[in-house]
């Protein structure tokens, strides 16, 4: 079984390993790199023109490139994952070299600092010449051997191990920071890994059961399985699975161990930002209503097996979508366009009805361009393929430009009444909330299953007034409420 | 649940490594002191190049190849398979990819860019690092052919080539060398779709100016164009019986499924990382895009040219330069473009969002040329 500690321990540890370096942390492994620091600090504080050996913990280690096999004498050095200055262990990757299409990641043999990269990327590199110079702890262990002679798969598992009282106690590196970080010694901990390991959610167990506080999700992401949240205000000490030790006299407060994370915005970001900024120069006003959908929902009943005899799958947004349309042929200033000064009004004759679609990059917002030409089932073809193109993360600039007017379905995903967002330059937008079953009265004065969605519109109030939205808002619902009459002035 | 095998002995016997592979074989010591190991042949069920791919990296993190050696064969759905220094743009058509939705997959060994599909079989040898040796390899393949197929004129090249009649070639090799282990995986062209293959490979990129490896393109055939007669399972039971032949294994083929978590845990990871748009793309050596853009005025059909610089590392846009004439463009509008062009993805689609949001704010015919703008930008990018 030795194997398979060995194979899983490694496949955890290079995942460690690299998840470090995407991040930019340094593993810290153990207490040494601290108290040496520390003390190099003093030192410099004291002989401050002292330049010697004298100041350095342990020697300064000339990592060669070693045999890479089959006669291979010099290799091109492709990607580095360290520079000068950052803090490696045994085993981290260093570099990624090819020769000869074969493609080898060099990892270090020592634990420390590096000090040197002797070549850049994409030049060529010998077997047998220094790579790195890495400045290694004086105790820290050196395998002194070849790569090529087989050791047995016990010693490298040693390495990490903490000796505490002659007890050794299996966990990675991540875990036994979290553990100093927080003053537990890990032999007071029971660890629910294999063969004994002690995880994260042992030691955050063991913070919990201290506190009896609700610890926040931690950041690094080793291991999946949730940590149970015991109650807030527990007077006594929780009993969790793991719970073997009872609760120590002083409490100690949880410590987060997030880092914030700052980064500049970029792209797409950056654009929303600037349409939102526009966006609010525009006086919104809203306008909110409730439209019974019990006819609509019939019909659509109906037409979906037909739709789909056709290959289309119809939902309700290309009724929605048309009967806005509709009302925009009676409120052409909804489909209008007002230049940043207000000065001018551009009366558009494209009805281009844009869909704001969550995507994973975020809200875009593709059109249906001139949906006043279309019929409803053209509009129900033009929404399925802008819905595989925006799943594949595939919209065009063609597609996401050119809107005259926004309806976002905020209810696909949840949520009655919004407050939308006018997108410049357009005037107007509508939210449609989810479509609820509810109790209603019917003209005989008996209660009635009916379905009913919320509409929240916003629009531009230095050329909308209230009363035009509220006209062009009650035309849809009447379409919608009854689609008999959107027959009538279907064009 | 194990996987179905067609074996005799549990897979799970080999990961451990010290305890005896497969029927019967067992670990000799020579008196040298030498550890001669025992061998397994596996054959994936997937036919995902990404599954497939994070199957080698499972098993290249996971077994113990000190005492035991794999042969794994697997064949993919089409994609097109680059090398881990390779840059996709100057590499391969994704544009056309993307039409006829094949993916892009990059592996971790090195070498060229490949195209697989149902017709190409791909073979990885899995030895310790001591045990490396491509030649070896290569001669299971050529001696497996020469079996079935006497006569059959295949030879092994200085480049780890397998051609056939002495010009096609019908097999490239790369491998992936780790602390104590390797891998060495190849392609077998047996009846892959030709004419997919020359689109596919053929870059619809140019003004690229790169560092990362070029592929070498060379003339291919497939075996079934030459020899009708061989079909596939005469082919993968020749190969397997070389392999144990020329390794001293005695291993029959087994039927794996990578995305079996009990028989392969943590394999999804792979699996994820391998899909993710930074390993993808986000993994090519820095390069700079000169070039230039013709523009047109779809109104008054006049036309002008830009120049166009951009340079790109880990594949987000670190700076982007766009030279147009004044009298076409105002130039705060160039400079807005390229200023919201710079962090992002040296994707089309990314930057097609962006770009977007920068046409509401212009109109007529402004607006027309600076749209005609983006889509030329847009189309460097694939």
């Amino acid at each position: 079984m030795a194997a398979v500690t060995r194979g899983s321990f490694s496949l955890l540890r290079r995942m460690l390993s690299h998840q470090y370096h995407h991040r930019g942390f340094r593993s810290d492994w153990t207490l040494k790199p601290h108290v040496f620091r520390c003390d190099t600090k003093l030192q410099l504080l004291s002989s401050r023109l002292l330049h010697t050996a004298m100041m350095f913990r342990g020697p300064i280690v000339q990592f060669k490139l070693s045999d890479i096999g089959e006669g291979i004498m010099e290799v091109t050095v492709k990607e580095w994952y360290v520079k000068e200055g950052d803090k490696v262990s045994q085993f981290d990757s260093i570099c990624e070299v090819q020769s000869d299409k074969a493609s080898v990641t060099i990892t270090s043999r020592y634990d420390g600092i590096i000090k040197k990269l002797y070549y850049d990327v994409d030049t060529t590199a010998l077997v047998g010449k220094p790579l790195v110079d890495i400045e290694t702890e004086s105790s820290s262990e050196v395998i002194q051997e070849e790569d090529v002679v087989e050791t047995p798969a016990m010693a490298r598992e040693e390495h990490t191990h903490q000796e505490i009282k002659g007890h050794k106690t299996q966990a990675t590196p991540a875990v036994r920071r979290l553990a100093m970080e927080n003053n537990i010694k890990l032999s007071e901990v029971v660890g629910t890994g294999k063969d004994g390991r002690i995880l994260k959610e042992d030691i955050l167990n063991f913070l919990a059961k201290q506190t009896g506080a609700i610890l926040p999700p931690a950041p690094f992401q080793e291991i999946q399985t949730p940590v149970p949240a015991p109650s807030l205000f527990a007077a006594e000490p929780v009993s969790t699975p793991a719970a073997t030790q009872p609760s120590p006299a002083t409490p100690k407060w949880p410590v987060f161990t997030g880092k914030d994370v700052t980064a500049p915005l970029k792209g797409f970001s950056k654009a929303m930002v600037r349409t939102m900024t526009a966006a609010l120069k525009i006086p919104h006003f809203g306008y909110c209503d409730d439209v019974d959908l019990s006819q609509l929902v019939a019909l659509r009943a109906e037409l979906r097996s037909v739709a789909e005899s056709r290959g289309i799958k119809l939902s309700f947004m290309p009724f929605f979508i048309k009967a806005a349309s509709l009302g925009l042929l009676q409120f052409p200033v909804l489909n209008a366009s007002v230049d940043e000064a207000c000065q001018n009004i551009t009366y558009k004759v494209s009805h281009n009805i844009g869909l704001a679609m969550d995507t994973s990059q975020g809200l875009l917002v593709p059109n249906v361009k001139n949906v006043q030409l279309l019929s409803v089932f053209e509009i129900a073809q033009e929404l399925n393929r802008l819905q595989m193109l925006g799943v594949s993360g595939q919209l065009g600039t063609a597609e996401l430009s050119g809107g005259t007017f926004t309806l976002s379905n905020i209810g696909s995903i949840g949520g009655t009444y919004a407050k939308p967002v006018i997108l410049p330059p357009e005037v107007a937008i509508g939210a449609l909330g989810k479509i609820q079953v509810l109790p209603r009265f019917n003209d005989g004065g008996q209660v009635i299953r009916a379905h009913i969605m919320n509409v929240s519109w916003s629009a531009d109030h230095r050329i909308i007034d209230g009363a035009t939205m509220c006209r062009f808002s009650n035309l849809w619902r009447e379409y919608l409420e009854n689609p008999a009459k959107m027959v009538l002035d279907l064009k | 649940m194990l996987s179905q095998i067609r074996g005799t002995w549990p897979l799970i016997g080999c990961w451990s490594g010290v305890r005896m592979c497969q029927t019967g074989a067992r670990t000799k010591s020579s008196s040298s002191g030498l550890f001669i190991g025992s061998g397994l042949v596996l054959q994936s069920r997937s036919t995902d190049v990404h599954h497939n791919l994070a199957l080698e990296d499972w098993i290249d993190a996971n077994v113990d190849l000190q005492h035991c050696s794999i042969l794994l064969l697997w064949r993919n759905r089409a994609a097109v398979v680059i090398g881990r220094h390779q840059n996709p743009w100057t590499e391969c058509n994704l544009p056309a990819m993307q039409r006829m939705g094949i993916p892009l997959a990059r592996r971790r060994s090195g070498g060229g860019t490949v195209y697989h599909d149902l017709g190409n079989l791909n073979l990885t040898f899995f030895t310790s690092k001591k045990a490396y040796d491509r030649k070896r390899n290569l001669k299971v393949i050529t001696e497996a052919l020469r079996q079935v197929r006497p006569g059959l004129d295949v030879q092994a090249t200085d480049r780890f080539d397998i051609l056939l009649n002495g010009h096609y070639k019908i097999s490239g090799t790369a491998s992936r060398l780790s602390k104590k282990s390797s891998y060495h995986h190849c392609t077998l062209l047996y009846s892959a779709e030709r004419s997919v293959l020359t689109t596919v490979l053929n870059p619809s990129h140019f003004g690229i100016h790169s560092n990362a490896t070029p592929s070498v393109p060379s003339p291919v055939a497939n075996l079934q164009d030459y020899v009708p007669s061989l079909q596939w399972e005469e082919l993968l039971d020749a190969l397997v019986h070389q392999y144990n032949a020329e390794f001293g294994f005695n291993s029959a083929l087994n039927l794996v499924d990578p995305a079996d978590e009990s028989v392969f845990p943590g394999h999804q990871k792979f699996a994820s990382e391998l899909q993710s748009w930074d390993w993808k793309f986000g993994k090519t050596p820095m390069f700079s895009v000169h070039t230039f853009l013709e523009l047109k005025d779809n109104q008054s059909l006049a036309q002008t040219r830009a120049k166009l610089h951009m340079e790109i590392k880990n594949g987000l846009i670190g700076s982007c330069e766009l030279d147009i004439p004044a009298d076409w463009l105002p130039k705060r509008l160039s400079g807005e473009l390229s200023a919201l062009l710079v962090g992002e993805r040296f994707c089309p689609h990314r930057a097609a969002a962006a770009l977007s949001a920068l046409l509401r704010f212009e109109s007529g015919d402004l607006k027309d040329r600076l749209h005609n703008l983006c889509d030329a930008v847009l189309s460097v990018m694939g």
